[in-house]
C-alpha cells in the first residue's frame, strides 16, 4: 500500500499531541470516533448492516448456502468471512484479489466471531454429516479513514444479530427451502477494539493518518461470558513495532471498557 | 462435540509433558548453500526450512523505499506437512501468517542500514505439529543472524494454549485443534518487548495475563537454546578455519 508524504510531516505533531494526551482530530487518548450502525440495509441479503466509524464506511452483508459440514465437526453450521477493500474506498486500494490486509482483517473478524462463539452454530445443522448451512460473511469497505478491523467487526456482527435464516423442511436426504424466515440464533456480542501505539501512548480507534505513522496497533476483541464477565475471544498484534507486557496488559484493560461501550450501542441490544 | 482429554489424571500432557514444558528443541544453523543464511528447527515433531537472502536488490524497484530496506517474508506449508495432502498454493491462513512473522521479525532487524534493498525470508513448513508460525520465527531469527544482518535481538517465540481449564506451553497440533484457545507470541528477550500477539479461543483477562507469563518463560528457554546453537556454530566454522 502506496502511503502519501503527508502523515511523515504530520508524524511529529501526532507524537507530541499524544505526548500530552492529545490527538490531532481533537479527541482524548481513549476516546472513539462516532458510530453510526444501520441494519437491514438491503433487501436481497438475509442480513445486512452499514457502520460509519467517524469517516470509515463499511457494509457487511450475510448470505446463507446449504453446503457440506467440515468432517471434524459434521454436525455445526460452517461460518466463512471474506473481505474486499473497493479500489473506491482509498486511493492506496487497487482492484484485484484480496491482499495481506484484507485477508488479515477477515481472520481477525473471523476468530473474534468464532472464539467469541457469536453464532449458535449447532443449529444450523440440517442434517446431521450430510447438510448444514454455511454462513458467508462479505465485509465491503466503501471510505478508509482508518481502524477498518472494528468498523468491520461491528458490521459482521450486526449484519449476523439481524440476520433472517430460511427456514427448510428435510426430505429424505434432500433440504428443501421454505420461504419463510426465522433469526440466526445468536449466543453473544463479540467486539472487537483496536489500539494504536503512539511512542509510549495508546490511542482507541486510530484514524487514517494515526495508523500511518503508528508503531504498531492490537486488536482485541472482548465478549461477555456465561458468568456475566468479560472474556478475551482474539488477539492481533499488528505492525512494524513491538509492545511492552505493560503496554499490552494497559490495551487489555482499555479495550474492556471500550467494548462494553460499544455493545450498548448495538441495535435492539442485540435480540 | 465430546472433547478429547489431552491431560491425564496426574497432569501429564499427550507426550508426557508437564504444563509448562516445551518439546525438544533442535536447531541447525547454514543448512543451505545457496542462501545467505539458513535455518532448520525441530520443535518436538515440527519441522521447519528458513532461507534469507539479502540485503539485496528489489525488483520491482518502484517497491523500493529510500531510506531502508524492506522485509519481505513467506510462510509455506510444503503438501506433505500434514496428514491430508495441502495444496500448494498459498492459503489465507499462509498469507496472513507471512505478514505477521514479518512484523514479528522487522522490530529486530536495522532496516535504516541498507537503504533502497530487500530483505526476503523464506519459510518452509516441511511437517506441521502445532506452533509452526513460532517455529518458523525463531529460525528466521537465526538465518538473519547467520546472513550476518545486524539486528538489536533475537527474535524467540512460542505458543500458549488452554486444554481442559488448563495454560500448556508449546502447543502441538492436537493441543491447537481441541484445545480452548490458541496464543502464539514473539518477543525480542533482551529488550523486553513483544513482536508477534495473536490469540484465538476465549480467556479471562487472568488466564490472559498467565499465558502471557507463561510465554515469557518459554520464550527465554527458546532464547536461550537460540544462542546455544549460534555460538556452538561459529565456534565450529572458527575451527575449520
Amino acid at each position: 500500500m502506496a502511503t502519501s508524504p503527508i502523515p511523515s510531516l504530520k508524524r511529529k505533531q501526532i507524537y507530541e499531541l499524544a505526548e500530552s494526551g492529545k490527538r490531532i482530530d481533537g479527541r482524548g487518548l481513549v476516546d472513539m470516533r462516532k458510530i453510526e450502525i444501520s441494519t437491514n440495509i438491503l433487501d436481497k441479503a438475509e442480513g445486512s448492516a452499514s457502520v460509519k466509524l467517524g469517516d470509515t464506511y463499511v457494509i457487511a452483508g450475510v448470505k446463507f448456502e446449504v453446503s457440506e459440514p467440515f468432517p471434524d465437526i459434521p454436525n455445526e453450521g460452517v461460518l466463512s468471512v471474506s473481505a474486499e477493500f473497493l479500489p473506491l474506498a482509498s486511493p492506496s486500494f487497487e482492484a484485484g484479489p484480496p491482499d495481506e490486509n484484507a485477508i488479515e482483517l477477515a481472520r481477525v473478524v473471523d476468530r473474534a466471531l468464532r472464539g467469541g462463539k457469536a453464532i449458535n452454530t449447532q443449529k444450523l445443522c440440517l442434517i446431521p454429516g450430510k447438510k448444514v448451512w454455511t454462513v458467508w460473511v462479505d465485509i465491503f469497505v466503501f471510505d478508509h479513514f482508518g481502524n477498518l478491523i472494528d468498523a468491520s467487526a461491528l458490521a459482521s456482527l450486526c449484519a449476523l444479530i439481524t440476520a433472517k435464516v430460511p427456514k427448510t423442511e428435510i426430505i429424505g436426504n434432500e433440504v428443501k427451502i421454505l420461504d419463510e424466515y426465522e433469526p440466526l440464533p445468536i449466543n453473544s456480542l463479540p467486539i472487537t477494539i483496536t489500539l494504536a501505539k503512539i511512542g509510549d501512548k495508546l490511542l482507541v480507534d486510530p484514524s487514517l493518518e494515526e495508523e500511518e505513522v503508528m508503531d504498531c496497533r492490537i486488536s482485541i476483541a472482548f465478549v461477555e461470558g456465561k458468568d456475566n464477565q468479560e472474556h478475551i475471544c482474539a488477539v492481533q498484534k499488528g505492525g512494524k513495532g513491538a509492545f511492552t507486557y505493560e503496554e499490552i496488559l494497559r490495551a487489555i484493560d482499555i479495550a474492556k471498557v471500550k467494548s462494553q461501550e460499544v455493545r450498548k450501542i448495538i441495535p435492539c441490544g442485540g435480540k | 462435540m465430546e472433547r478429547k482429554k489431552l491431560i491425564s489424571d496426574d497432569g501429564r500432557r499427550l507426550d508426557g509433558r508437564r504444563f509448562d514444558e516445551i518439546r525438544p528443541i533442535k536447531f541447525k544453523i547454514g543448512i543451505l548453500k545457496n542462501a545467505d543464511g539458513s535455518a532448520y528447527i525441530e520443535l518436538g515433531k515440527t519441522k521447519v526450512i528458513v532461507g534469507v537472502y539479502g540485503p539485496r536488490e528489489l525488483h520491482p524497484k518502484h517497491l523500493a523505499v529510500p531510506d531502508r530496506c524492506i522485509i519481505q517474508a513467506r510462510y509455506h506449508m510444503a503438501p506433505f506437512s500434514v496428514k491430508e495432502r495441502k495444496s500448494p498454493a498459498p492459503s489465507r491462513r499462509e498469507i496472513e501468517l507471512s505478514k505477521v512473522i514479518r512484523e514479528a521479525l522487522e522490530p529486530a532487524i536495522f532496516v535504516e542500514l541498507f537503504p533502497r534493498t530487500t530483505i526476503d525470508i523464506f519459510a518452509e513448513v516441511i511437517q506441521a505439529d502445532g506452533s509452526t508460525r513460532c517455529a518458523a520465527i525463531s529460525a528466521a531469527s537465526l538465518a538473519l543472524a547467520d546472513a550476518g544482518i545486524p539486528m538489536r535481538d533475537l527474535v524467540a517465540s512460542i505458543a500458549v494454549a488452554k486444554v481442559d481449564n488448563q495454560l500448556v506451553l508449546d502447543v502441538m497440533d492436537e493441543e491447537d485443534k481441541y484445545g480452548l484457545s490458541d496464543m502464539p507470541i514473539a518477543m525480542m528477550p533482551s529488550k523486553n518487548v513483544i513482536t508477534l500477539l495473536q490469540m484465538d479461543g476465549m480467556l479471562t483477562c487472568e488466564e490472559f495475563k498467565k499465558s502471557l507469563e507463561l510465554a515469557k518463560k518459554g520464550c527465554m528457554e527458546i532464547y536461550k537454546k537460540q544462542k546455544e546453537a549460534l555460538e556452538s556454530y561459529f565456534k565450529n566454522i572458527k575451527e575449520e578455519k
